[in-house]
């Protein structure tokens, strides 16, 4: 007990003098008003120190009401407040360093201080070391992306205190990290730079990255003999490395050579030198070539006239004479090849995760196709039609969706609501369609496929004239915001996973039917061999028409999930008709597994191309659609082929 | 011998080709250009086009309607016709337009100062000043008039071959062909495809070299351009399905196996008709774009081709008559009224305005020609004739 005592009177003893110091804070602000009052992201700086160096338990609360404009200065005796309002509108003054109130005041006496962003900046760069050591975690952390975003030199050694005292481990791990980067940018000691360094190898985060490519930043410089002093990358030969007249352009930069004549300098010349219609002696009209035009600057030049062309072989000399070499920015080596082996080893991760991406995009792409075509692959291999009012029904699941939606405010239910509903909805179009129009052209597939293009775009100009042409949002409910995400390279919206599980769930739920149902057992027979089935007491009518509206219902689904991420027009269907069609072309018809592949194939071929090609979208799909083209030469009856009798035509 | 047996065998080629003449001879009297001015210059342009339709029509008719292969992707020849002749007309143009604005400078142009002057007045547009490769020609009339034929020929010619070697038939063939448009036209809405992106080819109405002359006189140029070609167009598909071809291609299309075991070569026999079909549909393409103006890839667009095949089977399929009706009635029709000019419906408690129901009108009317008039509007004439022509 006694001993405790000691300490704390100890403690008070060495904390004494700080709190001492020169009359407190208020003192210190005295010394400094010029520049408190009106300062710039260059003068605060020092004033910034001085208060932190003072360590005075009141500057953290200071710094951070001035960055918020909360700090006043009262205009008779120019002291710093904070103020607080009262009931009969005069504020009340409450002293920077004590906290206690100090009297009321008219807001007319008193000018608040308004920093610039600039210095707002500098003011929070101050504040991270109080902030690192907050005892709020969420405010560490805050601190922390902070000083990730913008830090300097003299917060490596803030956050190297910092790290020892944490106790958070997430935060920990947090810290060292972001202090191993600082320690990249700003460390003064060779060997823990490089240690930092080495320390991100195969680690896939941007901010890895960031700070590494500075240090392998390179630019072309020229030499009159081998470089000495400096960190050369690689020297480089004029022709095969680098250009010629690029590296020419690099002497004349650098003052070693004559600058070239550009063509349209020469052009300007020639015009100024017309005398009586005629260039050195050379007509105007016969200027009609370049070879005529060389001619007559020559002409000129050897008069005097204009300065002279620098003939090739002249640039040749030149540049050989010379020697041209990549020059790392970064003047010690052992950093540089520190940090392009590490990047090296970054970048054979950032493949690792980009090619998993991928897979997952590809994944995410191919669950939408499948869904799309799933219902359309049904109908074809059962009735041998297609159907292209097909990507109507998606737009009608879509719209019943966005209906729904008006009508159940609360996102989480509409969705629950309208994803059955979409299914009803589709599914007695689908079967409406089939008694009116499919069932009476049995046996014409041609005409089947005209007169439902007919259906499809009276279909989709109603939903044009019901909902006009502006596209309508179908809103997901919040837990299907954002993106989970493995690390900087590899993340997936949420929105794509409910749709991945969606198509896994239809899946399921279309393979239990088609195997485990009487349904199932007879849509398979009519399949298979329409007539002997009839036969056997099934009828073919019947199963048409319940194959026809599944298909549809299943069609109005995936509108519903189409919808979620894509905005609803009239449009929307007939945007996917064509990649459903060949999703069960290449995957082959009547059959969910051929679906599922095609699905697969033509999902992650159209990602694996637009990776290659990211900017050209359009260009992808075109490529795609070549691909397929061939592909149907190898097999014409899609991956997976019915067999035997059914698969006549 | 032959001239007597076809028209004997197809006697709607005479009365065909005295009608379009009579047509055509009563146009040009009645427009402003030539004769009584009863005509406007903009209805002259509208039925020239809509000629060029008949006769790409006349060739979705063949392949369809008497071999059986319902081609998604004619109306992607027609286009590229019309690319081909375009590249020439903006080329030639803006070379005028080129050399006429760099006449005044103090140098005479070189060579590489028009072409660079070209360049940025063609493909400025999509941020480019280079001249593509695919414009090496353009220059040439000549060699862009074979373009014109060249470049759909080869195209159809390779696709199908592709296709029918494979076998692929029916409904999958008409997919495959509907991928092959879909490709097309999303390649050519690329800026750097070479043909000006989205932007198209514009300012196809003006023709090199006669710019002297006025629209009116021009428009009937190639309203008579269109015709001839209609009527040669109509002579040769007449031909081609009267002959034994004619038979062995119709019969590929009721029984493509039993024609294979009787040891005819299918495929070549589709193959010829495919491609010539698409020559047609090219030709009849360079025809309409300069006088319709501008190109652009949407023309190409899948749904195009599909209301191709709809014309035909309004018409009647199997009739050449039957595809030329077809396809004059509905392009008409369309135009009227989704022009505007078609009165509105009031029903009290709703207007029927036709720009908004015509497409309604068009998709439910054409499912009840498929569902109870198979044979079009054409197979009315059989009945009046009570002879089955095809």
């Amino acid at each position: 007990m006694l001993r405790f005592a000691y300490l704390l009177i100890a403690a008070m003893v060495c904390l004494a003098p700080a709190h001492a110091q020169e009359g407190g804070l208020n003192a210190l602000l005295e010394t400094h008003r010029a520049k408190i009052e009106k300062p710039s992201r260059t003068t605060i700086s020092p004033v910034l120190e001085e208060l932190v160096d003072s360590q005075l338990p009141s500057v953290a609360v200071f710094l951070e009401q001035w960055r918020e404009k909360g700090v006043w200065q009262r205009k008779s005796d120019g002291r710093f407040f904070f103020v607080k309002k009262t009931d009969n509108g005069q504020l009340m003054l409450i002293d920077a360093d004590t906290g206690a109130e100090a009297g009321l005041a008219d807001q007319s006496e008193l000018t608040n201080l308004n920093p610039n962003s600039g210095v707002r900046a500098v003011i929070a760069a101050a504040l991270v070391q109080f902030q690192l050591s907050d005892p709020d975690p969420a405010r560490r952390l805050q601190a922390l992306t902070a000083l990730a975003r913008d830090a300097n030199q003299s917060h490596l050694s803030i956050l190297q205190e910092s790290v020892e005292e944490e106790i958070d481990p997430h935060i920990k791990a947090r810290k060292e990290r972001l202090l191993r980067l600082l320690e990249i940018k700003f460390g003064s000691d060779q060997a823990t730079r490089v240690a930092a360094i080495e320390s991100f190898a195969g680690d896939p985060g941007v901010d890895a990255r960031a700070a590494l490519n500075p240090l392998v930043a390179t630019s072309v410089k020229v030499f009159d003999a081998q470089p000495e002093g400096v960190n050369v990358a690689r020297t480089l030969t004029p022709g095969s490395d680098i250009e010629p007249g690029v590296a020419y352009q690099l002497l004349v930069d650098a003052g070693k050579a004559r600058p070239i004549v550009p063509l349209a300098e020469r052009k300007r010349a020639l015009i100024a030198n017309i005398k009586d219609g005629a260039v050195a002696g050379i007509p105007v009209a016969e200027l009609a070539s370049q070879e005529a035009r060389d001619r007559a600057y020559l002409a000129l030049a050897a008069s005097g006239a204009v300065p002279a062309l620098v003939s090739r072989d002249e640039q040749r000399s030149a540049v050989a004479s010379q020697v041209f070499a990549e020059v790392y920015s970064e003047p010690d080596p052992a950093l540089t090849t520190a940090a392009r082996e590490t990047l090296s080893d970054i970048s054979g991760t950032v493949g690792f995760y980009r090619f998993v991406s991928l897979a997952l995009d590809g994944l995410s792409l191919a669950s939408i196709y499948f869904l799309a075509a799933i219902g359309l692959a049904i109908t074809f291999g059962v009735m041998g039609v297609i159907n292209m009012a097909h990507g109507e029904f998606i737009m009608i699941g879509a719209y019943t969706g966005y209906v729904v939606q008006q009508f159940i405010p609360n996102y989480t239910v509409s969705i629950l609501v309208a994803l059955p509903l979409a299914f009803a909805v589709a599914f007695m179009a689908g079967v409406a369609l089939e008694r009116l129009v499919i069932r009476h052209l049995a046996h014409r597939p041609l005409e089947t496929l005209l007169a439902t293009f007919g259906v499809s775009i009276a279909l989709q100009q109603i939903a044009k004239n019901i909902f006009g042409t502006q596209a309508r949002p179908l809103t997901s409910p919040s837990w299907l915001d954002g993106a989970w995400a493995l690390n900087d390279v590899v993340s997936v919206s949420y929105i794509r996973i409910a749709i991945f599980v969606l198509a896994v769930v239809f899946m399921g739920l279309l393979l239990f039917i088609l195997k485990r149902t009487r349904l199932g057992l007879e849509i398979r027979a009519v399949t298979q061999n329409p007539r002997m089935a009839s036969s056997m007491g099934i009828n073919p009518d019947r199963i048409n028409m319940m194959t026809f509206g599944l298909g549809s219902g299943i069609a109005g689904i995936a509108g519903v999930a189409i919808g979620l991420f894509a905005k609803v027009t009239s449009e929307l269907g007939s945007g996917y008709i064509v990649q459903s069609f060949m999703t069960v072309v290449v995957g082959g018809v009547g059959n969910i597994w051929g679906t599922l592949a095609g699905a697969g194939m033509i999902g992650s071929l159209q990602k694996v191309i637009e990776f290659f090609n990211p900017s050209n979208t359009l260009a992808a799909q075109t490529y795609m659609i070549i691909f397929i083209i061939i592909f149907i030469q190898f097999r014409p009856k899609g991956i997976i082929a019915l067999k035997g009798r059914a698969a006549g035509d | 011998m032959q001239q007597r047996s076809l028209f004997a065998r197809q006697p709607s080629v005479l009365i065909f080709i005295s009608l379009l003449a009579v047509f055509t001879i009563v146009i040009t009297v009645l427009s402003e250009g030539f004769g009584l001015g009863l005509v406007s210059t903009s209805f002259i342009k509208i039925l020239g086009k809509t000629l060029c339709l008949c006769l790409i029509a006349i060739a979705m008719d063949l392949v369809w309607g008497y071999c059986g292969i319902l081609s998604l992707g004619h109306f992607a020849f027609f286009g590229l016709g019309g690319y081909m002749i375009g590249m020439w007309l903006m080329y030639e143009r803006t070379k005028d337009i080129v050399i006429t604005s760099l006449a005044g400078a103090e140098l005479p142009a070189t060579a590489e100062e028009i072409r660079e002057g070209i360049g940025t007045q063609i493909f400025g547009v999509v941020g480019g000043a280079e001249i593509p490769l695919v414009w090496y020609f353009a220059d040439s009339l000549f060699a862009q008039l074979a373009l014109v034929v060249l470049v759909p020929g080869l195209l159809a010619l390779v696709f199908g071959w592709l296709a029918f070697r494979s076998r692929v038939t029916g409904v999958y063939l008409s997919i495959l062909t509907q991928a092959m448009t879909l490709a097309l036209s999303l390649y050519l809405f690329q800026n750097d495809s070479g043909l000006r992106g989205n932007n198209g080819l514009s300012g196809l109405q003006n023709i090199p070299g006669l710019t002297h002359l006025p629209q009116s006189v021009v428009s009937v140029w190639f309203f008579l351009a269109s015709a001839f070609a209609l009527g040669a167009g109509y002579l040769l598909a007449a031909w081609v399905v009267s002959g034994k071809f004619g038979n062995v291609i119709r019969a590929i299309r009721d029984d493509e196996t039993r024609i294979r075991f009787m040891g005819y070569p299918v495929e070549a026999y589709k193959l010829v008709v495919f491609t010539l079909t698409a020559v047609i549909a090219a030709i009849a393409g360079a025809l309409y774009y300069p006088q319709a103006g501008i190109i652009n890839p949407a023309e190409i667009a899948p749904i195009a081709s599909i209301y191709l095949a709809v014309w035909v089977a309004i018409g009647g399929r199997g009739r050449l008559y039957g595809a030329v009706i077809g396809a004059a009635t509905v392009s008409l029709l369309s135009s009227w009224f989704t022009g505007g000019q078609a009165p509105s419906i009031p029903l009290g408690f709703y207007t029927i305005n036709w720009v908004d129901w015509w497409q309604v009108l068009l998709g439910l009317g054409f499912v009840l020609v498929t569902l109870f008039m198979p044979k079009g509007i054409g197979g009315l004439f059989d009945r009046l004739v009570r002879k089955d022509a095809a």
